[in-house]
């Protein structure tokens, strides 16, 4: 599915290298986590691959399905089934939910050369998918994410998720900001898109989420390198000793 | 007051190649003086110093190509059932016109109102009222030498909207079109105006908006590229009357659109809304005076431009609140959508406020679109282009939304649209 190699990625406007060869392999149906103290270059590694301006790749590749990402412009990469669930969800005022949705989903079928969804099976999957998510009529009506909470602006990514249907999702510390029953809510969210076709790269600070997206594999990023792989259990290692004792192991 | 030497030459030179038409006599003749104690405007006129008047005040109309553009427009308001007037560079044809009965409205051509007194009383009164604090002498010239137009008397409901078709042939064409529209108590019309009225035209509206009156105006200024037009709208808003104007413009080497309002009676509600497009060789200029008298009256202005390739947009607008008009709630924002360094937005809002118990507010930004929001969209699928054209959209909402009757909207949104898809973003 995933296959980053290799990566060096340093910022476009100065000489400050970001990402310093990360490796990576997510295969289908795997969720993935990467944990990592601040600065490490976790939201780096998301935005390099979902084709954020601003950074240079010096080095490396990255690929979905053996399509290579880095080439793409940014909604090339999401019509080919990548999508970035936002740290900080942007808001956008002027531009409606619904419209902002069924614009996106009938752009990405039109770059794979499929057909316009009719407007009466959108409404009924869009009622259908924010319903799972408790998202009421009125968010849908709302101008993209103005006004929203921090929990509903989260919900509104997994609901663009569940309507998109991608196959790699990126969820950029989705926890940040969520209480633990607005966490419940997107966890559960995430899992009803769990299945054998679909990967997930979890970044995040705390095992908590962990708790409600079980991972298969967990990464320890530091100073732009992933310095450890391993099981659910190094979450919960960090989680108690944080992340001092890995850092020095790696150095 | 007398006028310098060379704009005294420059004035008569323009007057010269004039003559003033039949009718409304004492108005013309009145108002023909006020152009010559104030001359022509010039650059170093406070309100001029932005817009240069030098094309508007040439003896001969420059010349305006025909552009493919304007060809290729889809007609406005189509699908929207509404009353036709139709007027050939700037002169009235009674045969593309529809019959000029309406239920709720006395409709007429200027030349043939000799006998409408209310037409007689009207006509360049508010236009003279608007003369002060601020002269606009290219709208006292237009009511000296005006030599078409239309005049509507609503007395009830209008079964449908008015709508003023204007289309041009002429590269040289220059036309003087002077309209007055008077609403009775209660009296509601949507006026409808679309198109570009001659290679060179200045138009004056006065609008008489009579106690709890509705007037909605709705404007697209044609997609032609050469034209010069200077428009003003002067109305007067009696106690609970309200009164709406939305203009689109689209291209337009100069564009200018003078509004001047007056809330009179109390309770009144005046919003004025544009939406203007522009692409190179492009001057959009906005010039709004709004005063207050009434007790609890509220007006809004929302202003927005999208500039690129060197397109100039300006926005002088000003809220006189009067003494005693209490209560007064006043917005007005002005904003540009800069898309690229290579355009300008000049902005001069301007409050000046005798009561203390008033609400009023302003606002002007210019900025690029949102690089943030630009790249959420993409990264979602949606197209560099569509979403450009949707954050374009969105930042023009504000002013659409102006426009109450939703076809209306919809049909502008379309023609917005039309335009972004015409111009890559």
């Amino acid at each position: 599915m995933l296959n980053i190699s290799n990566l060096h990625v340093k910022l476009e406007e100065e000489d400050k290298q970001i990402l310093r060869g990360v490796d990576l392999a997510i295969g289908p149906g795997e969720v993935h986590a990467i944990m990592g103290p601040n600065g490490s270059g976790k939201s780096t590694l998301s935005y390099v691959l979902s084709g954020r301006g601003g950074y240079t790749v010096t080095e490396g590749t990255a690929t979905l399905d053996d399509v290579d990402l880095l080439g793409m412009e940014p909604e090339q990469r999401a019509a080919a089934g990548l999508f970035l669930a936002f740290q900080y969800p942007v808001e956008i005022p002027g531009v409606g939910n619904m419209t902002f949705l069924r614009t996106a989903l009938n752009s990405q079928r039109k770059l794979r050369g499929e057909r316009e969804i009719s407007a009466g099976d959108f409404l009924k999957l869009v009622r259908e998918k924010a319903k799972g998510l408790k998202i009421d009529a009125d968010m849908l009506k709302r101008p993209v994410n103005v006004g929203f909470s921090g929990g509903e602006k989260k919900r509104n990514e997994i609901l663009q998720m569940a309507m998109l249907e991608p196959r790699m999702c990126i969820l950029d510390e989705t926890d940040s900001g969520l209480d633990v029953d607005a966490m419940k809510l997107v966890a559960d969210g995430v899992n009803a898109l769990r299945g054998a076709g679909r990967s997930f790269l979890v970044i995040t600070h705390y095992q908590r989420l962990l708790d409600h997206i079980a991972p298969d594999v967990v990464h320890i990023m530091a100073a732009g390198r992933i310095i450890r792989s391993g099981g659910p259990d190094l979450a919960l290692q960090v989680e108690n000793n944080g992340y001092a004792d890995l850092l020095a192991g790696a150095a | 007051m007398s006028v310098a030497r060379p704009k005294q030459d420059a004035l008569d030179a323009r007057l010269a190649s004039l003559v003033v038409p039949d009718g409304f006599d004492p108005a013309r003749a009145s108002a023909l003086a006020r152009v010559r104690a104030m001359g022509l405007p010039g650059r170093r006129d406070e309100y001029w110093r932005y817009t240069d008047p030098a094309d508007l005040n040439a003896v001969a109309t420059p010349y305006a190509a025909r552009s493919a553009d304007a060809e290729n427009e889809p007609a406005p308001f189509g699908g929207i059932d509404q009353l036709k007037i139709v007027f050939v560079d700037g002169v009235f044809d009674a045969e593309a016109s529809d019959d000029l009965t309406l239920s709720g409205v006395e409709i007429a051509r200027l030349s043939e109102a000799v006998d409408m007194s209310w037409a007689q009383d009207l006509y360049g009164s508010l236009e003279a009222r608007g003369q002060t604090p601020v002269q606009r002498p290219l709208a006292a010239i237009n009511t000296a030498f005006a030599t078409d137009g239309v005049l509507i008397r609503v007395t009830g409901q209008a079964a449908r909207p008015v709508s003023i078709v204007y289309t041009r042939n002429s590269e040289t064409s220059d036309a003087m079109l002077h309209h007055c529209i008077h609403l009775d108590a209660g009296a509601e019309l949507t006026l409808l105006e679309s198109g570009t009225v001659a290679a060179r035209s200045c138009s004056v509206m006065e609008v008489e908006v009579s106690a709890g009156a509705r007037f909605h105006h709705i404007r697209t200024q044609g997609r032609d590229h050469d034209p010069r037009t200077l428009t003003h709208i002067f109305a007067r808003l009696a106690s609970g009357a309200m009164f709406k104007s939305f203009t689109m413009t689209a291209n337009g080497i100069l564009t200018r659109n003078e509004a001047v309002l007056e809330l009179v009676g109390d309770d009144a509600v005046a919003h004025l809304a544009g939406a203007a497009l522009g692409d190179g060789a492009f001057h959009h200029d906005d010039t709004v005076f709004v005063t207050h008298q009434g007790l609890r009256c509220e007006s809004r202005q929302v202003f927005k431009k999208v500039l690129k390739n060197g397109a100039v947009g300006v926005f002088q607008g000003k809220i006189l609140v009067k003494p005693g008009a209490q209560k007064t709630d006043g917005y007005q924002i002005s904003q540009a959508l800069l898309l690229d360094d290579d355009s300008q937005f000049l902005a001069k809002p301007e409050l000046e406020i005798y009561a203390d118990d008033v609400k009023c507010s302003h606002g002007s930004t210019s900025g690029a679109i949102d690089e943030t929001a630009l790249f959420y969209l993409r990264s979602r699928g949606v197209s560099l282009k569509a979403a450009q054209a949707l954050l374009v959209l969105a930042f023009l909402a504000e002013a659409i939304s102006e426009i109450a009757d939703e076809a209306l909207a919809e049909d502008i949104r379309s023609r917005l649209e039309s335009w972004l898809a015409g111009h890559g973003a």
